[in-house]
């Protein structure tokens, strides 16, 4: 077992090195460079200043010895400073937008759990009912919808008309002054619009998903034969149908573990909240080498740890998968 | 049936939703419009699209930057209402009759935002970091003229230039850094980006980042304090999220679009509880035309093409009317702008009869003109993410065809706008903007000298007479001898179309109206920020 550990360990190096590679050489492949997003069409700036700036970020020197001095210093965990005029620590600028973006979809994703496995239940349980065929509208509705637009009446309704929710941001004015559960209600009131909105835009995969392995187990005889024996309905698929059921969905819901740090840009830009996508895009729009790498390299490096965890939890808990012992 | 009415609540609840945008009331009180006795205290909140990326204004090169450090900051000049130049961190200054030597006499007593008291010393490290070849400046190109700096006192500071340039002088309003925080040490990596120290009416607070940067009044501010007692920043990416949130009283000011301004203010409610205010923006948009691209080195087929738009109806049809005509790269109203220029009036019969002049006829009745067997056809490329510019292209190619010119349009995103299109010279026309300065001084763009690859001249215009007086401009402090070769300047341009000027669109900021003392003027509403009120009874926060 524990070999097994460090030789996949071992592995994660060589792969995370091919993956730093491929990005390296990828937003280099874009047209542009940080230099001339600052600067151009600036008519108080010539041609020297414009070197000036380029040797300060190092993007004078050839290609490949850009990306050794880079994974050298990332070697010690150092991802260098942002190419923003501002030029901070990498490091520093994602983690001041980690805890929003992860807090945020935390929350999302057990709304959408807590939604949409009692939808898709329900629908299986109810096949064809007006429940059935309402719900699927109803999530289909919220998959289409652009966000966007949804967002915006929402805001529209609750925030300008009815005045009862805030409309972007995190905090209200002078919420530093708040007592800490002031503060904290206030904080929950701004989630309740994005919150809704991004849960429900993804209500429609889960619950659909969910109403099909149910509708499968339903099927099976086994539960012909709790039904035969005379259990209650409640008992029949709560105990028997649903485990089965989940099963599937929870592997889904680990497959969305590493999305967790991923924020939608459209989304963040409409509800203004300071969150790793729009770090993403803005990196990506300034061609800002050092913070689009880093971005990429953290989301690699979890995805990764990501898969070895759910490995390891497979072969702690499936004796067929556990390695080296046959 | 207990199924059939769950099923119906999301649909109504939905419903419920579109709706219900009728009722509703706001709990805002009504707003007077009295004038209100000044006093101090409230806040002001401002809704950015964009967030600053760094508070030292001599590293930044964004405007969100540059708008919360100009609250910070001071510089030796600035710009007054009417735009000309007066003294801020200067009480004056004098240059040498030759035209070499600028000598400014610094204010006394005034204090930094620490306590520590500004002087000549200031201004010095302010121009030695600027110039110096590891600090990474956009801005050190008019200070390297400078042939020697001096601090002779606490309170003097002076200037020898190599030979006399105009832009020099607008050149010190540059942001003042304060020495004795920064000097010896690193600016790249100085804390003062994300905590500003100035000499300016508003000191620094706190910045969240991504969401706002507060700003409180200074007491001591050498002009007097500020009336409003905080200035708050707020980010708010998105314009239609910024609207609604000025509506809901989340903000107290932003720029609007010439849409809003003209379709979704007019109601009472709003007209009661914000002012809006127009001026003419410092921008203009053109159609630039690769002069190295054989179609346009005839000037002819640039006047024709120029005559065949019609910058009315793009005026009234992109900007609804917001904004004005323009046949120059200066502002209507500045001391530069030339106002008996007339380029070409809209007149397709004479764009017709030039075209013909220049050898383009309508030979193969499929209506597009023909010279040497080539059809008149070109590309125009804008950039990606500005639908004022993509209408304006799409009227344009509206009007050429009209008379026998096929034009294509594509929109890039803005990199490789830049390097795969400017850069290498691979276009024909482009339709893009360029901010007016308040200097007039255009020797980076129109200078024959600058057209190098990746200079700002990338059109490729060269015009002898057009270089001299773009020199003689810059090379001299006296107004009325600037004004005459700028003068001069513009019939140039105008009689050789290098661009076809469209317009020069509005600014349109809304204010919320509890604030008093805004006078707007050629130099936009913020020049008097500091005497902005909101009287006691009607004070928010």
């Amino acid at each position: 077992m524990i070999q097994y550990l460090l030789k996949r360990l071992l592995m994660m190096v060589p792969l995370l090195l091919g993956i730093t590679l491929i990005t390296f050489a990828v937003i280099h492949l874009a047209p542009g460079e940080p230099v001339e997003m600052q600067i151009a069409m600036n008519p108080k700036v010539t041609a020297e200043a414009r070197e000036r700036l380029r040797k300060f970020y190092g993007l004078d020197k050839p290609l490949y010895v850009q990306y050794v001095i880079w994974v050298k210093k990332l070697s010690m965990l150092d991802f260098g400073r942002s190419f923003a005029p501002d030029n901070r620590p990498v490091v520093e600028k994602i983690k001041e937008r980690i805890p929003v973006t992860l807090s945020l979809n935390i929350i999302a994703l057990i709304i959408e759990f807590g939604l949409a496995v009692p939808i898709g239940i329900l629908a299986a349980i109810r096949r064809d009912t007006m429940f059935d065929k309402g719900m699927t509208v109803f999530v289909f509705i919220g998959f289409a919808v652009p966000t966007f637009w949804l967002a915006l009446l929402l805001m529209y309704l609750f925030g300008v008309r009815l005045d009862w929710l805030p409309i972007s941001g995190l905090h209200s004015m002078g919420s530093e002054g708040f007592t800490l559960i002031h503060w904290f209600l206030d904080l929950l009131k701004h989630l309740i619009l994005p919150v809704s909105v991004a849960a429900f835009g993804s209500l429609a995969g889960l619950s659909r998903y969910m109403r099909s392995t149910m509708l499968d187990v339903i099927r099976q005889d086994y539960i012909t034969t709790a039904r035969a024996k005379g259990l209650p309905e409640r008992t029949v698929i709560f105990r028997h149908a649903l485990r089965n059921a989940l099963l599937p969905v929870i592997t889904l819901l680990g497959l969305s573990v590493p999305g967790l740090i991923g924020g939608s840009v459209i989304f963040e830009t409409i509800f203004a909240i300071p969150g790793m996508g729009q770090l993403f895009y803005g990196g990506v729009m300034s061609r800002d080498y050092p913070l689009v790498m880093g971005i990429l390299v953290i989301g690699a490096g979890l995805t990764l740890i990501g898969n070895l965890l759910a490995d390891l939890g497979y072969a702690i808990a499936d004796p067929r998968i556990r390695h080296g012992q046959g | 049936m207990k199924g059939k009415s769950v099923a119906c609540l999301p649909f109504l609840l939905f419903l419920a939703l579109l709706f219900a945008c009728n009722g509703g009331k706001k709990g805002l009180a009504p707003v007077h419009s009295g004038p209100g006795k000044p006093a101090y205290g409230d806040a002001m909140v401002v809704g950015s699209i964009g967030e600053p990326s760094t508070l030292i204004p001599l590293l930044a090169s964004d405007s969100a930057s540059h708008e919360v450090a100009g609250l910070v900051y001071n510089g030796l000049v600035r710009y007054d209402k009417d735009l000309r130049l007066e003294g801020e961190l200067a009480e004056s200054w004098d240059v040498s009759p030759d035209g070499l030597t600028i000598t400014f006499h610094l204010r006394h007593g005034v204090k930094w935002h620490d306590g520590r008291e500004f002087t000549s010393h200031d201004v010095l490290y302010t121009y030695l970091v600027t110039i110096d070849p590891k600090t990474p400046t956009a801005y050190a190109d008019a200070f390297k003229q400078v042939k020697k700096s001096e601090a002779p006192d606490a309170y003097t500071f002076r200037v020898t230039y190599d030979k006399p340039f105009a832009p020099a002088l607008e050149s010190w309003g540059m942001s003042i850094l304060p020495a004795h925080l920064l000097e010896g040490k690193d600016i790249t990596k100085s804390e003062l980006a994300r905590h500003p120290v100035g000499t300016g009416p508003y000191i620094f607070k706190e910045w969240i980042a991504g969401q706002k940067i507060t700003l409180e009044d200074n007491p001591g501010y050498f002009e007097g304090r500020p009336y409003i007692g905080r200035y708050i920043y707020r980010i708010i990416p998105d314009n239609s999220t910024m609207y609604m949130e000025l509506k809901a009283g989340g903000i107290d000011m932003m720029g609007i679009s010439p849409v809003q301004y003209q379709r979704q203010t007019g109601t009472p409610e709003f007209k009661a509880r914000f002012n809006k205010y127009r001026y003419p923006a410092s921008a203009y948009t053109y159609l630039g035309y690769n002069l190295r691209h054989p179609l346009f080195s005839d000037r002819r087929v640039r006047q024709a093409l120029t005559s065949a738009i019609n910058k009315d109806e793009i005026v009234h049809g992109v900007l609804l009317g917001m904004g004005q005509v323009a046949h120059g790269p200066y502002k209507p109203g500045t001391w530069a702008y030339n106002p008996h220029i007339k380029d070409f009036d809209y007149n397709p019969e004479r764009a017709k009869q030039l075209l013909a002049e220049a050898g383009w006829r309508e030979r193969n009745g499929d209506g597009i003109l023909v010279k040497d067997g080539k059809p008149f056809q070109f590309t125009i490329l804008t950039n990606q993410g500005n639908d004022q510019r993509l209408k304006t292209a799409v009227i344009v190619q509206y009007r050429l065809k009209a008379i026998g010119i096929d034009v294509k349009i594509r929109v890039i995103e803005w990199a490789s706008f830049l390097s795969q299109f400017i850069d290498k010279g691979n276009f024909e026309a482009v339709l893009l903007g360029w901010t007016i300065g308040q200097d007039p001084d255009l020797f980076d763009v129109w200078h024959s000298s600058k057209t190098g690859p990746r200079e700002l001249n990338f059109i490729g215009y060269k015009n002898s007479e057009a270089d001299r007086v773009l020199e003689e401009g810059r090379g001299t402090f006296d107004m009325e001898k600037r004004r005459r070769c700028y003068y001069r300047f513009q019939e140039i341009l105008a009689e050789d179309q290098p661009y076809t000027f469209l317009y020069v669109p509005d600014a349109l900021p809304v204010v919320s109206a509890r604030f008093r003392g805004i006078e707007p003027a050629p130099a936009g509403i913020m020049y008097n920020f500091i005497k902005w009120n909101a009287p006691k009874e009607e004070q928010k926060y």
